[in-house]
């Protein structure tokens, strides 16, 4: 388990609109995705990831539709909508800038003080 | 409104979620077969993993806008289920509610139809009526005409007086009240006609020339049964014929707002109705009220000072009638500030009554709900410790208190609407046109609504701190428990609404004893099996001289009547709140006719001979009149024994002395008879004369008739009587002691409202002290356990369980009687024969006050004695 990390409050957001927008996927789905694109290393609670699917598709930034998965098992799949793709791209540039806003402080050495 | 459709939705939304979420498990296992388990273990191991799936549903429901209802629907149905297994705390608060918003309601619509709203004319914001400088309104006709040609603030100026005649459309003529309007009346006002035409003031030609009635739609719909014929037809109004021209609008009566007439006829007829001459006079200020609407952009001192100009213009064209004049304008409807000011005072006291009354009803709700919430904290450490949100179950308690409310204020609102109905066709003076203008409309309902939410959010916030406080751990652990408190301001405001309860009890008792008395008083006259036929010579168009001869021939005929014992008549009858004639008299030897010299100030009555045999008032000197005391003979009076003394000295030995009257007239004692009760029940002493009907001729006639005869079939063959002798005469036939209803009204009203006052007084200390009880059972229902197990005996129990709640009875009980006794000297002016020092009084209160505290400490007594301490001490 040390390997993984808890993730940010907020960012099991944008997690779930970058698994989604790799195709579409039912809710199961998006836990496996996010473990694969993370390499196991981001742990999400499986009942959580639920609220924050219905959030999504309430703000709609998701659709969701119910269809047949490979294994004929009815699921609901979601798929990304235009706000959701435009919310995706706003969010990982934020990201982006915070994490690096964070490296650079975190690397800063006594003498560049 | 998109949360509406989701709200329908719920469901659907519901079984999809739970779709979702078993499809989600079932992926899960394929995974975990996969990696070698049985289909049931893998199943097993998805849903543990899974972890609390109520909680996630919860949470993804929240995720949704429509969630706050269906919270709202979850909680509403859990607040139903928690109390209706308590019924009796429930009722006590929606039944303490319903009063208090009831009472509120009840003031705020009394508020609304005398104060807030306005007479319902077209353009009322602009309609003011001229007042003279000492708060009248009241001017003389010649002045009316000069003020309604001259001014150039006015559309227009009407001007109205009140009425009395007899109408008689073809059969049974009855009295009735009527508005005598200038002919301009209705234009000036801009009200239209409901039905047919009103008359104008082209109609208006001199004395009697316009004899047109237009009916006021209440008594259309009641004398005419709203019949659409009736336009056109002649009636006869005090033997008058008059055509009847239209019907008023049902939202119109006259420009008072408390006073209906039945209908409204020219003033230029007004000899025809009451006999009034007096049009050329400039000193008699026969004119109630003139009105008129302002011009359009003519502001108040603009108007004044045209007015104004007016009067001084008067006051130089007629010295001798006129002193320096000058005008305000007021509002018509309270008749200026004459009815405003004391209605608004004594209503602005209800209204702070009412409210203090909600107070303390919510203040008491709240300790009941505080009790209810320690008694919960069990309950509610739990749904904590179970992961609930506190703002979630403070959701929940707040939802409790608005059920209450709701239903509180809906039960409030029923009454309120029921009591204002009752008021809206109440008279509260038999025989006068007035009545209370209120109606239950849509702003009372909004009153309600809003009185039950904020006092269902006050009280059921009382918990809060509480629910805040709770530390689950602590509680499941240790069990609630509170210290023995200090004097706190809740056991101070209990107190005082004990006391103003006790005082309320003590004088509503004083009240209806006194009622009791004064129903079995000595009035001077005995109103038991006499039965009266009323009516006023004058409805029958009798004047003057053709007065004395109809009453002669009245009383004779009704004196023949089979069964009749005795009969005789009175010109104005006593206890209707004043005298009709009054008059100053002096000694004899006074030369000095003049108020400051004067001997007394009686009251004056005309009766036929036999009056006081009939009236059963006891003659204690000198003899009785007869039928020679007529005009050609001395003047002679039988006077009551405060007159005597207060005239002569003594009232002894004063049979056969003189008096005179303002005029100089001088007057024999005929006789003497003892006091009697004259204007007022509560009234003091009264010196009066009775003058013989002949030689003080009065149109007013009032047989005062005894009969062994049933009174029903006395009362037909009295109307048949009258009605052979003229069949146009309207008469009021009724047992006497009807007729004393007016004077009782003042006793009735304040004991009604007493009673009410001291049911809510002791509505809200049953609530207040059984909530303070229960509270203080149920926080140390641990320490009496244990007391209990330790071997305290019941008393003991009770004592520490109840001590502080009968403590605080029994202070506040005390007070409040001691007020009370001194509260009801106050009663005594309003109530005849109040006592406060009535022992059965004071034992009343102090039962009533037992059974109060009996009330409201039994059910917490039970629970208090009740109590298992094995149980307790193992579950706490």
């Amino acid at each position: 388990m040390s390997n993984q990390a808890q993730i940010l409050p907020g960012t099991l957001d944008l997690l779930i609109l970058k698994a989604v927008s790799l195709g579409p996927l039912h809710g199961y789905g998006v836990l496996l995705r996010i473990g694969q694109i993370s390499e196991q290393a981001l742990l999400i609670e499986q009942g959580a990831l639920y609220p924050a699917l219905f959030r999504l598709v309430h703000q709609g930034l998701l659709k969701a539709d119910w269809g047949v998965s490979e294994n004929n098992r009815r699921a609901k799949f979601y798929e990304l909508t235009a706000a959701g793709r435009k919310r995706l791209r706003e969010e990982t540039d934020g990201w982006n800038r915070l994490a690096t806003a964070i490296a650079s402080a975190l690397a800063a050495q006594p003498e560049e003080v | 409104m998109r949360f509406l459709p989701r709200f329908f939705r719920r469901s659907e939304i519901e079984d999809e979620m739970e779709a979702e979420l078993r499809s989600h498990i079932q992926y899960r296992a394929d995974d975990l077969e996969r990696s070698g388990l049985s289909r049931a273990e893998a199943e097993r191991h998805a849903r543990i993993e899974f972890g609390g799936r109520e909680r996630y549903r919860e949470e993804c429901r929240e995720s949704f806008a429509g969630n706050f209802i269906e919270i709202l629907m979850q909680d509403v149905r859990f607040s139903l289920r928690v109390l209706s297994k308590s019924p009796g705390f429930a009722a006590a608060a929606i039944v303490t509610l319903a009063l208090a918003i009831g009472a509120n309601a009840v003031v705020f619509g009394l508020l609304d139809g005398l104060i807030l709203r306005p007479l319902n004319v077209p353009r009322t914001e602009s309609l003011y009526a001229i007042g003279n400088p000492n708060n009248t309104l009241g001017q003389s006709y010649p002045d009316y005409l000069d003020l309604r040609d001259r001014n150039r603030s006015f559309d227009g100026l009407a001007g109205f007086k009140f009425g009395q005649a007899g109408l008689d459309t073809g059969d049974n003529p009855l009295p009735s009240w009527l508005f005598e309007v200038t002919g301009n009346y209705f234009d000036v006002l801009g009200v239209k006609p409901y039905l047919g035409r009103f008359f104008h003031s082209a109609d208006e030609h001199g004395p009697n020339s316009a004899p047109y009635v237009v009916l006021s739609w209440a008594y259309w719909h009641s004398r005419f049964a709203d019949d659409r014929a009736i336009i056109g037809r002649v009636v006869r109004l005090n033997k008058h014929p008059f055509t009847v021209l239209g019907v008023a609008p049902p939202s119109f009566h006259g420009t008072i707002l408390f006073v209906f007439p039945d209908f409204y006829v020219p003033i230029v007829n007004a000899q025809q109705v009451d006999g009034t001459e007096a049009f050329n006079d400039r000193q008699s200020r026969w004119l109630f009220m003139v009105v008129g609407h302002l011009k359009p952009g003519v502001a108040l001192p603009q108007a004044v000072a045209d007015l104004n100009s007016i009067g001084s213009w008067l006051a130089k064209t007629y010295p001798k009638e006129h002193g320096p004049t000058r005008y305000t304008l007021a509002r018509p409807g309270l008749y200026g500030d004459f009815f405003r000011g004391p209605i608004e005072a004594f209503l602005t006291g209800l209204m702070l009554l009412a409210g203090l009354i909600l107070l303390a009803a919510c203040a008491n709700l709240g300790s009941l709900f505080a009790a209810r919430a320690a008694d919960r904290s069990r309950e509610i450490a739990v749904r904590l410790a179970l992961g609930s949100a506190r703002s979630r179950i403070l959701r929940q308690l707040l939802t409790e208190g608005m059920l209450i409310s709701l239903a509180g204020g809906a039960a409030g609102l029923w009454l309120s609407s029921t009591l204002l109905s009752q008021l809206s066709v109440w008279q509260p003076m038999p025989r006068t046109p007035i009545q209370v203008p209120v109606s239950p409309d849509a702003s009372i309902y909004g009153i309600a609504l809003v009185l039950a939410l904020v006092s269902g959010f006050l009280f059921s916030m009382a918990p809060v701190r509480q629910v805040l406080r709770v530390d689950p751990y602590q509680i499941v652990k240790a069990g609630a428990s509170g210290g023995a408190g200090r004097i706190t301001l809740r056991d101070v405001l209990l107190v005082a609404q004990i006391a103003i309860c006790a005082v309320l009890v003590t004088s509503s008792m004083v009240a209806v004893r006194g009622l009791i008395h004064s129903l079995h008083s000595n009035f001077g006259f005995e109103p038991r099996d006499a039965t009266l036929v009323e009516t006023d010579l004058g409805y029958g168009g009798y004047r003057g001289e053709a007065v004395p001869p109809m009453q002669k021939r009245l009383i004779d005929s009704v004196e023949k009547m089979p069964g009749v014992t005795s009969v005789a008549l009175l010109d104005w009858l006593p206890l209707q709140g004043g005298f009709a004639r009054g008059s100053l008299v002096f000694r004899e030897d006074a030369t000095d006719l003049r108020r400051s010299s004067a001997a007394a100030e009686p009251g004056i009555f005309s009766v036929s001979p036999g009056y006081f045999h009939t009236a059963e008032t006891t003659l204690l000197e000198g003899r009785d009149f007869n039928w020679h005391d007529d005009a050609t003979s001395p003047r002679v009076a039988v006077v009551n024994r405060t007159f005597a003394r207060k005239v002569f000295g003594s009232a002894a030995g004063v049979v056969g002395r003189h008096y005179r009257m303002a005029d100089g007239t001088r007057v024999q004692v005929a006789g003497v008879v003892e006091d009697g009760k004259y204007a007022f029940l509560t009234e003091d002493p009264q010196e009066v004369m009775f003058f013989p009907l002949l030689q003080s001729p009065s149109a007013g006639t009032n047989l005062v008739v005894r009969s062994s005869r049933d009174p029903g079939q006395l009362a037909a063959a009295l109307r048949n009587t009258v009605r052979d002798l003229d069949s146009g005469l309207p008469v009021l036939i009724e047992p006497w002691t009807e007729a004393l209803d007016i004077a009782l009204f003042p006793s009735r009203v304040a004991t009604v409202a007493l009673g009410i006052l001291a049911l809510m007084g002791a509505m809200l200390s049953v609530t207040g002290i059984f909530g303070m009880a229960a509270y203080s059972v149920s926080r140390r229902l641990k320490e009496l356990g244990i007391r209990m197990a330790l071997g305290a005996q019941s008393t003991e129990v009770l004592r520490a369980a109840l001590g502080r709640a009968v403590r605080l009875l029994v202070l506040g009980s005390a007070a409040g009687l001691l007020l009370g006794v001194l509260a009801t000297r106050v009663l005594a002016h309003l109530v005849y024969q109040a006592n406060p020092r009535d022992p059965l009084v004071l034992a009343g209160a102090v039962v009533a006050l037992t059974l109060i505290g009996l009330v409201a400490t039994w059910i917490p007594a039970q629970r208090a004695l009740s109590l298992d301490p094995l149980t307790l001490l193992r579950e706490e």
